[in-house]
């Protein structure tokens, strides 16, 4: 971390921590404090009370809503490069797709929204978990007017609804655009490619025609530098 | 009695005022704007999903391309946000280096939106003396990555390198006569510092000469006066940052409030506007210009008293040199695992923000602690300005809407993603 956080900066986080720890537990609501950052985990139902009183008490003052976004979380700490068996030729190592592994879980989606006190000068993390089958939240928009743009872009690449927001359209991806492409179960290639047809003399969408590779596998390393010493041992076939 | 009805008017995507690939569909009564609906995406390239695909270190050069006359304040913003995942200590050197940098971009950015905005409304003249003073900047950006605009020059840990001590020079060809190209090559004589130096010490006259062209300009005035007016209380609801909130009177600069890389240790003034119409947030940018200019010269001073190491010796995130890698084998297995595999940074979740040109740029990434992001989310100041363009141009004239359009500063590269 390159700026030196003073302890002013510091104590006021860990006094946000402990006063939302004390207001808001009673709702079933978490709170984390780690590098430097305060997070606060909200169950569904209790978004918007608690969303309001973070707006609009003395203590809290978080007059902007910096950011929202949706997460899909069905693939975390997945990697996809697995070591099997070691024989004379070498490890038995290849890249495992993803895609027949079953995520379906209620933690599967969840909203992030970045909050800052221009008041206090602080920031705050707001997650709210979504139920896979039914991917809905109450929309903040009454609180916060900039979460429109935010919620649309969440219900575009995840599929999140927002349950009271005025005009819930696409807005990245194009006019007529099927499916949610920033969901991990969507390949990154897509699924429909364009071209000019000469013949037909427009434009005509055809499935893709490129095949997924992966250049660079995806691995976790569980690096003891981070973990802390008692924590975990660095796995033997990593080193 | 003649019928009278509504227009609904198509604006844009190819409309040079639209600043890219905006398109608006506009609700008009007569030429009274009662609805504007901006239509985003024309150039979403999904980065934030390609980078989930790649290694940290590949998606720095994607960094560039969001804001793309903002580059390296961008890459700030990114490498940041992992550096404080992974607990690096960056180099003092590299700070003040990253600072000036971060401000030579803010003068560039400043100077385009300059141009461009000014253009837009009717002031062409502007637009070739802003390029002017851009040539030099991007020099600047050429000399020390080799690169005009992507230059993918800070790194986790870092910078790329060191200042050079030689700047790059016009070569005489058939085109200019060798007398001027000597000309040119006058004040590219010393090291990129003297340059510069060179450079901060003609920048204050020339922004007087813009300010001779457009402050007291009757057809400016007229144009930017009491448009698309913002209070205060609106430009936190609507999440503004950087000028547009300044300009609505806020002062609030994360190079003050929250101070990063080696702004801390940095003098200069935050203006702040009166009225938040178009005229104040003009007048802002241009102070922040000069502002821009002092912390360039503070870094200039500084980074000529102090040598030292410009990224991290920790080869686990940064490359070790040529020499040790040829002839080492520690860092040859350094220099392999960092390009095949890259780094894994611990499992958790950052949000850091810096204050790029046009406002708030934070990166927010959750790691899993694989050598990839799980999932990287840019937030992009222009998204949250142009989300307030239905309620800024309503009840303004068509040729208001390119005023609002030019005073938001905005660039698709960010707004789409």
């Amino acid at each position: 971390m390159n700026e030196t956080k003073n302890s002013g900066s510091a104590g006021r986080l860990r006094a946000l921590a402990e006063n939302l720890t004390r207001v808001f537990t009673n709702q079933g609501c978490t709170i984390k404090h780690e590098l430097g950052e305060v997070t606060i985990e909200i169950p569904t139902e209790h978004l918007i009370d608690v969303a309001t009183r973070l707006r609009d008490e003395p203590d809290f003052r978080f007059e902007q809503l910096t950011d929202a976004c949706g997460v899909d979380y069905s693939e975390y700490g997945r990697s996809e490069w697995t070591t099997g068996e070691a024989s004379f030729t070498g490890f038995g190592r290849g890249v495992e797709s993803a895609a027949d592994s079953e995520p379906e879980n209620d933690r599967r989606f969840a909203v992030v929204y970045h909050l800052l006190s221009i008041s206090h000068n602080m920031r705050l993390r707001m997650r709210v978990f979504v139920d896979s089958a039914q991917p809905i939240v109450e929309s903040v928009t009454p609180i916060w007017k900039s979460a429109e743009w935010y919620e649309r872009e969440a219900f575009d690449l995840f599929g999140i609804l927002f349950g009271g927001h005025q005009d819930l359209r696409r807005i990245l991806t194009d006019y007529g655009f099927v499916g949610h492409p920033f969901r991990k179960d969507f390949p990154l290639e897509g699924h429909v490619e364009m071209r000019y047809d000469n013949e037909k003399s427009r434009v005509v969408y055809e499935p893709v025609s490129i095949e997924p590779r992966t250049l660079v596998p995806k691995v976790i390393r569980s690096d003891n530098r981070y973990l802390g010493d008692a924590n975990q041992q660095q796995d033997p076939a990593d080193a | 009695m003649p019928e009278i009805r509504n227009y609904t008017l198509n604006f844009g995507p190819q409309h040079p005022a639209a600043h890219g690939v905006l398109r608006l569909v506009l609700e008009m009564d007569g030429e009274v704007i009662e609805r504007a609906d901006p239509h985003i995406g024309l150039l979403h390239r999904a980065t934030e999903k390609l980078a989930e695909s790649k290694p940290y270190n590949h998606s720095i050069p994607y960094m560039d391309r969001f804001d793309y006359v903002s580059m390296m304040c961008n890459e700030h913003g990114y490498v940041m946000a992992i550096e404080k995942l992974l607990g690096v200590k960056v180099p003092e050197r590299a700070l003040y280096i990253r600072t000036m940098y971060d401000e030579i971009t803010r003068l560039l950015n400043h100077l385009m939106w300059l141009g461009t905005h000014a253009l837009d409304v009717g002031a062409m003249t502007m637009f070739l003396y802003t390029f002017r003073e851009r040539e030099d900047l991007l020099d600047c950006y050429e000399a020390v990555s080799g690169a005009r605009m992507h230059a993918a020059y800070y790194r986790v840990g870092g910078v790329y390198r060191d200042l050079p001590d030689e700047m790059p020079k016009y070569e005489n060809n058939k085109f200019r006569s060798d007398a001027e190209i000597a000309r040119k090559n006058e004040v590219r004589q010393g090291s990129l510092l003297d340059f510069i130096d060179d450079f901060t010490s003609r920048f204050p006259a020339l922004v007087d000469e813009y300010e001779t062209l457009l402050t007291d300009n009757r057809i400016w005035k007229q144009r930017t006066v009491g448009i698309g007016v913002v209070s205060p209380e609106r430009a936190l609801q609507m999440g503004f940052s950087g000028a547009m909130l300044r300009g609505s009177g806020i002062a609030w600069d994360l190079r003050k409030k929250q101070p990063y890389a080696a702004y801390r240790a940095m003098d200069f003034d935050i203006p702040i506007g009166r009225n938040g119409d178009c005229y104040d947030r003009y007048l802002v940018r241009i102070e922040e210009m000069r502002q821009s200019n002092r912390i360039i010269q503070q870094c200039v001073d500084w980074l000529r008293k102090n040598p030292g190491p410009v990224i991290v010796s920790d080869h686990k995130v940064a490359p070790p040199n040529r020499v040790d890698m040829k002839e080492g084998m520690e860092g040859l297995i350094h220099h392999f695992k960092l390009f095949t595999e890259g780094y894994c940074t611990p499992p958790g979740e950052v949000y850091s923000a810096v204050e790029a040109p046009k406002g708030e740029f934070g990166c927010y990434i959750i790691s899993d602690g694989a050598n990839k992001p799980y999932r990287l989310k840019v937030r992009a100041p222009g998204f949250a300005h142009l989300a307030a363009m239905n309620e800024m141009v309503n009840g303004h004239m068509l040729a208001d809407v390119v005023a609002v359009i030019g005073t938001m500063d905005i660039v698709f590269g960010e707004v789409d993603r």
